[in-house]
């Protein structure tokens, strides 16, 4: 007779002790980044969704790390702002050694690998897909990590929608030294399309450059877009009574 | 009605195949670069073989977290032999050790189909095939991942060893030349990437003999 109510059986255990994440909350949509002449290109959009609404308008979602490296993060934003603190601690303790040595992008994205697949290990992920970029001595580095620990480099790379819309983009049109206005057109040609396809994106976007000598993240700025299509005026024309 | 609920798996498949030939005094290993995920291909770029000794090279695919987490352990656990040993660890005692890796994971398994191969002490090849919970067994050739289906029955045809249930045990590696080997290998993926959607992009080889390692590359179909 309580057919109505769902019992939710789990194998681990009480849902209401689990203090594990079951679903993200406040979330950010994709990240497309791309390795250009000088370095690194990641832009963003500073959305913060809470499921369909869209709570956060001014979310940051790629910061600078150290001296050589930006991270850039979609999923859910505690958790990034939770990678975010241990890595102010892993810099910091790397900065005390006061040794003229500091951690390149290569260790900076094996630090958050093992971060996220050890978490993934104990059932209790951080529900990020993170694009860490840099220049070291003249190398760029560019990868991702998703929330189980998946992590590859590439001379592109997306988080969530971007995978989608914006890779198919880069393979086509990428190509080795690109200068830094031929990088962000592109980029912006990807960040138009999810803005166009992707219900969780906003109009309201972030471009960093990291390269030898530094991190720049722009100030927030809106693509142009164009509605003008002839198909959207008057749009029941052709079955009349619709609407 | 439940409100619909975000759930997540621990495992992934990354996709893509790993093959190994041993022959009387080489073993070839190979495996393609693509790493995929669902539909989406990652990445076109990515090795799945790893050196872990010497003599010892291992192939693997599946779920790649989980495949460099038992690389590394391996990569560590073989530095630790050679302090102790002060030698490389031989190809057989490497099997031995990936076997017991995966088994002390049984209850929440690395995802992770692998071939080792690499010449024996005395510079004959040898293949070792898993599953991946460490279950394996010496053989003369070996498959894995997501194009083997496609592939064993090939190498059975072109590779057929004796019966391990034969006694006195016959020699189970390949009477064909390297050349000839790495030729097979190549053909055996080609043929492969036509049918699996997750093999493609490049191949990798890697060839053990008596001087060395020495790696070698094909282009693959990229669709």
């Amino acid at each position: 007779m309580d057919s109505n109510q769902a019992k939710q059986h789990n194998l681990l255990g009480s849902e209401a002790a689990s203090e594990r994440t079951l679903y993200p909350y406040v979330t950010g949509s994709s990240v497309v980044a791309i390795k250009y002449k000088d370095g690194i290109l990641m832009a963003a959009d500073m959305g913060g969704s809470y499921g369909s609404t869209l709570r956060y308008k001014s979310v940051e979602r790629v910061k600078p790390i150290g001296k050589h490296s930006i991270l850039g993060a979609s999923g859910e934003i505690s958790d990034f702002q939770e990678i975010l603190r241990s890595l102010d601690e892993l810099i910091l303790y790397d900065n005390m050694w006061d040794d003229g040595n500091s951690l390149g992008p290569k260790e900076v994205h094996s630090y958050l690998t093992r971060m996220m697949y050890n978490r993934r290990n104990k059932f209790n992920p951080l529900w990020n897909s993170l694009i860490l970029g840099g220049v070291k001595n003249g190398q760029k580095y560019l990868g991702m990590v998703s929330m189980i620990g998946v992590n590859f480099e590439d001379n592109h790379v997306a988080t969530g929608f971007g995978n989608h819309l914006a890779r198919p983009i880069l393979r086509d049109e990428w190509h080795e030294n690109l200068s830094f206005e031929d990088g962000v057109k592109l980029l912006e040609k990807c960040m138009r399309v999810l803005l166009y396809r992707d219900r969780s994106a906003v109009n309201k976007l972030q471009i960093a450059k990291i390269t030898e000598e530094g991190v720049t993240i722009s100030q927030p700025y809106a693509l142009k877009t164009f509605w003008g299509f002839a198909a959207f005026e008057n749009p029941t024309v052709g079955a009349e009574g619709s609407w | 009605m439940t409100k619909q609920q975000a759930n997540w798996s621990p495992y992934d498949n990354n996709g893509g195949s790993c093959v190994a030939v041993a022959g009387a005094d080489y073993c070839v290993v190979a495996a393609d670069t693509r790493m995929s995920s669902g539909y989406n291909i990652l990445t076109r770029d990515y090795s799945k073989i790893c050196k872990l000794a010497d003599k010892c090279v291992m192939a693997s695919s599946g779920f790649q977290a989980d495949v460099k987490a038992l690389q590394k352990l391996l990569a560590a656990r073989h530095l630790i032999y050679q302090h102790q040993h002060n030698k490389q660890m031989s190809c057989p005692a490497m099997a031995q050790l990936l076997s017991n890796t995966l088994y002390y994971k049984r209850f929440f398994p690395y995802y992770s189909f692998n071939v080792l191969g690499g010449l024996d002490s005395e510079g004959k090849g040898c293949v070792f095939t898993y599953d991946a919970v460490g279950s394996y067994e010496k053989v003369g050739y070996s498959s894995q991942g997501s194009g083997s289906t496609l592939i064993m029955p090939f190498l059975d045809n072109q590779l057929k060893s004796p019966s391990p249930l034969l006694l006195p045990a016959l020699d189970a590696v390949t009477p064909l030349s390297e050349s000839e080997a790495v030729d097979l290998v190549k053909t055996v993926f080609a043929s492969a990437t036509e049918r699996d959607i997750y093999t493609g992009d490049k191949l990798e080889i890697v060839i053990l003999n008596a001087e060395g390692i020495r790696r070698e590359y094909m282009e693959l179909r990229k669709d």
